[in-house]
């Protein structure tokens, strides 16, 4: 079964270089690897491409990178929720590009499933569709959105088996499992991680041949709790 | 009633039982606490719930269960959690009964713009255009006209469009307008306007019906 999955936040993302393009699990904060952005933050890594479905909120998340400078590009659906980002955009200091949610999770899907793309006819409309290619199947058009991978994934789980089979948690479950399935290294942070079979095979979300590398996250920062300004209030 | 409560009470009733609808950010999430009671309603969110509650009270949030606006939720019995491939699955292929969505600018063919106004504001796409061109049914709730006082339901968008021709009624805090084959015809008013209103603040033609005209 070779050696260890486990490994320290900084031996894990140790060999995350410069200029890498990283898939980032997380929609809003639940699912997002806090623990691993802020290594990647203490670590200097800069030039990135970040993938991920939204630009997080200020102070949070991928935005702790974005506002460091460290990131040249970021690919996402909704970036709403973050105006220090829409603003370096349309200062011309970040590039992003924005895709439909769906089509986003889709072409990463083709790019952890051997695929080279998806059709699609979201979108079509669109000035960013000119330059597509067009497929027609069934009288109905399409386009060709090209499958998306990334050198490094920085995934959430709920719990995590030493095997690497991961459990996701609510909504925290969001672009996680595609994300894992779509990088070259692939590097989990988990709140526990618990002997092969205290997962039962039937309750995996996603199996661990798709994780590299486990971190058993050390501090839950108050970025892994409640948001106040997203709460009801007394 | 504040005039976005009143848009999404009058919003509920478009709900039939046993449908699965989707409540885009904004007015759309009012709906939650006007659903018609006593009738099983399926509540869609784009992050992954199918069966999703009405909001988190103060001081029971859990951190990992928001809605697609990122506010702290609560699930019926019966829900499911799923990854975002799963419920774009669900979207794309019509099992949306009915969205409820918000508008920059809604033209007279059913053309709905809402996710970038270049260069100023982009909250960019999310589960917006999956939503407008895949759901059955799309209801656009929105004031009637934008903060500026300019004309939301125009004869055509000048913004880029989230989907062309997928509106079927508007809700507004003035009137509720359906979407026909030949243009918008004005269905109902809220307490207090008049077609004269309705008309000096749309710029898009608009079919109104003989007689009176109901209220809202």
């Amino acid at each position: 079964m070779g050696s260890s999955k486990i490994f320290s936040v900084g031996e894990a993302c140790r060999s995350i270089v410069d200029g890498a393009t990283v898939l980032v699990g997380g929609f809003g904060q639940p699912g997002t690897p806090n623990s691993l952005i802020r290594q990647l933050l203490a670590q200097g890594t800069k030039q990135l491409t970040l993938v991920k479905n939204d630009a997080s909120e200020p102070g949070l998340g991928i935005s702790t990178l974005i506002e460091a400078g460290r990131v040249d590009r970021l690919i996402a659906s909704h970036v709403g929720l973050n105006p220090l980002a829409v603003a370096l955009m349309n200062e011309g200091r970040l590039k992003i590009d924005i895709y439909p949610q769906g089509i986003l999770a889709e072409k990463i899907r083709a790019g952890g499933a051997g695929l080279g793309g998806i059709l699609t006819d979201i979108g079509l409309h669109l000035d960013s569709s000119l330059a597509a290619q067009l497929v027609e199947i069934g009288g109905i058009r399409y386009k060709v959105e090209p499958a998306l991978r990334g050198n490094v994934a920085l995934i959430h789980a709920e719990r995590a088996d030493e095997m690497g089979n991961l459990v996701f948690a609510k909504t925290a479950y969001n672009f996680n499992p595609v994300m894992a399935m779509a990088a070259d290294l692939v590097i989990v942070e988990t709140a526990e991680i618990v002997p092969p079979g205290a997962i039962g095979p039937d309750h995996v979300h996603l199996p661990g041949a798709f994780v590299d590398r486990l971190v058993l996250i050390e501090e839950f920062g108050p970025e892994y709790g409640v948001l106040k300004h997203h709460a009801l209030q007394t | 009633m504040p005039y976005k409560h009143r848009i999404a009470q009058r919003a509920a009733q478009e709900i039939e039982a046993g449908q699965i609808i989707n409540l885009g950010i904004g007015i759309p999430t009012l709906i939650m606490d006007y659903l018609p009671p006593g009738q099983q309603v399926f509540v869609h969110a784009e992050n992954g719930i199918w069966g999703m509650g009405p909001r988190a009270a103060a001081g029971h949030e859990d951190p990992d269960l928001i809605d697609a606006g990122a506010a702290y939720t609560t699930v019926v019995p019966g829900a499911a959690f799923f990854d975002s491939l799963m419920s774009f699955a669900i979207i794309r292929s019509g099992r949306i009964d009915l969205a409820f969505l918000g508008a920059l600018q809604i033209a007279q063919n059913g053309d709905l713009a809402n996710w970038i106004i270049p260069g100023k504001m982009t909250p960019g796409i999310g589960g917006g255009m999956e939503l407008a061109q895949k759901a059955r049914k799309v209801v656009v709730l929105t004031t009637h006209v934008a903060k500026s006082g300019q004309a939301k339901i125009l004869k055509s968008c000048s913004l880029p469009l989230t989907a062309p021709g997928c509106v079927a009624l508007i809700i507004t805090d003035l009137a509720v307008i359906e979407v026909t084959a030949t243009g918008l015809c004005l269905k109902e008013l809220a307490a207090g306007v008049s077609v004269a209103e309705v008309i000096a603040k749309t710029e898009a033609d608009l079919q109104i019906p003989a007689g009176e005209l109901p209220r809202f």
